[in-house]
């Protein structure tokens, strides 16, 4: 697996609108901005709605994901390139969550919708039409997915790489600057996490840096790659990010994404929590 | 929810005790400039969060208390302004990005 394998530059996506294996898929947590302008045949989904369970905190189960993406018009041949707004991090989190139902060909356009809107290029309001298709996914490949109690036994023996910001990591802000800090957890990291924010691996514009830019940041941070590593935020989409990075961009083995992330860890009963404030 | 919220649909403005707000408008000439990327970025340069401003040209943040600098984004531009926020207020910042 190589960079240019999950990942595509926006010349590329340009070169591939007409092409009709491969379907562009918009991901939002607001999917207002797909409503806006989106890039021509793009079909959206709606992280919150459409791959969340609505009533357990989890995800979508296997069959209501085949209902899903037959009904969205995505086959299991075609090359799914995903892409969104916030820096890719919803679009990196339904990455990871094709990957964990088995979809073969999937890959991230880099830098996302703010690349592309930096860039100029066009969008449009038109929604595609696409035939409805029989998708079949493979059971979830728990070897990306980390759950909490495997967590709480990595403290101190694996890589626990939280990517949320130096502030939040801190226990200064408990949620991202953009949003209201009134939250229930506690605020704090997990011990021996090493705080490497999402965003040291990307450029202003969204797009990723080079891999061996991304590979000197972890090594700098102190990153034992002999180890396994789990990924953690604040609810799994920043995390995703990160996780794309290390397993998908630098090869990395082991490392699973713990989706739970610190809106499970911080409200958890009896775990121990550091917090540097 | 953990992305940016949508700018045009941000509710009225409440500062809690604990928190320290940066907001304000990015304009081109007179006008506002709506589209734009408002990167929030640390003392020490670190990226703490970003959002497109509004129809208006509108953004807001819930920062901590501090020195920050707003990084502002449009096609082909790149404008730097600094703000300090301060506790329990809401400090208005000023974007000019040129014509």
């Amino acid at each position: 697996m190589s960079r240019a394998d999950v990942l595509v530059d926006a010349d590329w996506v340009e070169a591939h609108l007409d092409d009709a294996s491969v379907v562009l898929v918009e991901v939002d947590e607001d999917t207002s901005a797909y409503d806006r302008g989106h890039i021509k045949g793009a079909v959206r989904l709606d992280w919150k709605t459409e791959l969340q369970d609505q009533v357990r905190r989890d995800f979508v189960d296997k069959g209501q994901f085949e209902q899903l993406l037959s009904a969205k018009g995505i086959g299991n041949d075609d090359t799914v390139v995903l892409y969104g707004g916030n820096n890719n991090w919803f679009a990196a989190y339904a990455y990871w969550y094709f990957k964990l139902y088995g979809h073969a060909d999937v890959k991230l356009m880099d830098g996302g919708r703010k690349k592309w809107e930096l860039d100029g290029r066009e969008l449009v309001e038109d929604v595609p039409q696409r035939e409805t298709t029989s998708y079949t996914a493979q059971e979830q490949d728990r070897s990306i997915r980390a759950f909490r109690d495997e967590v709480v036994d990595a403290i101190g023996s694996k890589n626990l790489v939280d990517v949320r910001s130096p502030d939040e990591f801190s226990g200064k802000l408990l949620a991202p600057a953009h949003l209201p800090q009134e939250q229930s957890q506690r605020a704090g990291h997990i011990p021996t996490a090493i705080n490497i924010p999402w965003s040291k691996l990307a450029n202003d514009d969204g797009t990723f840096k080079s891999d061996d830019e991304i590979r000197k940041i972890y090594a700098d941070a102190g990153l034992d790659t002999s180890k396994p590593t789990i990924a953690y935020c604040r609810i799994g989409e920043r995390s995703s990010h990160s996780w794309f990075a290390l397993r998908e961009l630098l090869g990395e083995q082991d490392v699973k994404n713990y989706d739970g992330s610190w809106t499970e860890y911080g409200s958890l009963v009896g775990v121990p929590v550091e917090k540097d404030v | 929810m953990c992305g940016a919220p949508d700018q045009d649909e941000l509710p009225p403005l409440e500062v809690g005790a604990g928190e320290a707000v940066v907001h304000g408008h990015v304009r081109r000439g007179d006008a506002g400039l709506p589209g734009a990327y408002v990167r929030l970025l640390d003392s020490t340069g670190e990226f703490t969060a970003e959002v497109q401003t509004s129809a208006t040209g509108y953004f807001r943040f819930y920062a901590a208390e501090g020195d920050w600098t707003l990084r502002t984004l449009a096609p082909g531009q790149s404008v730097d302004t600094a703000v300090t926020a301060v506790r329990g207020s809401a400090v208005e910042a000023r974007v000019e990005v040129p014509a």
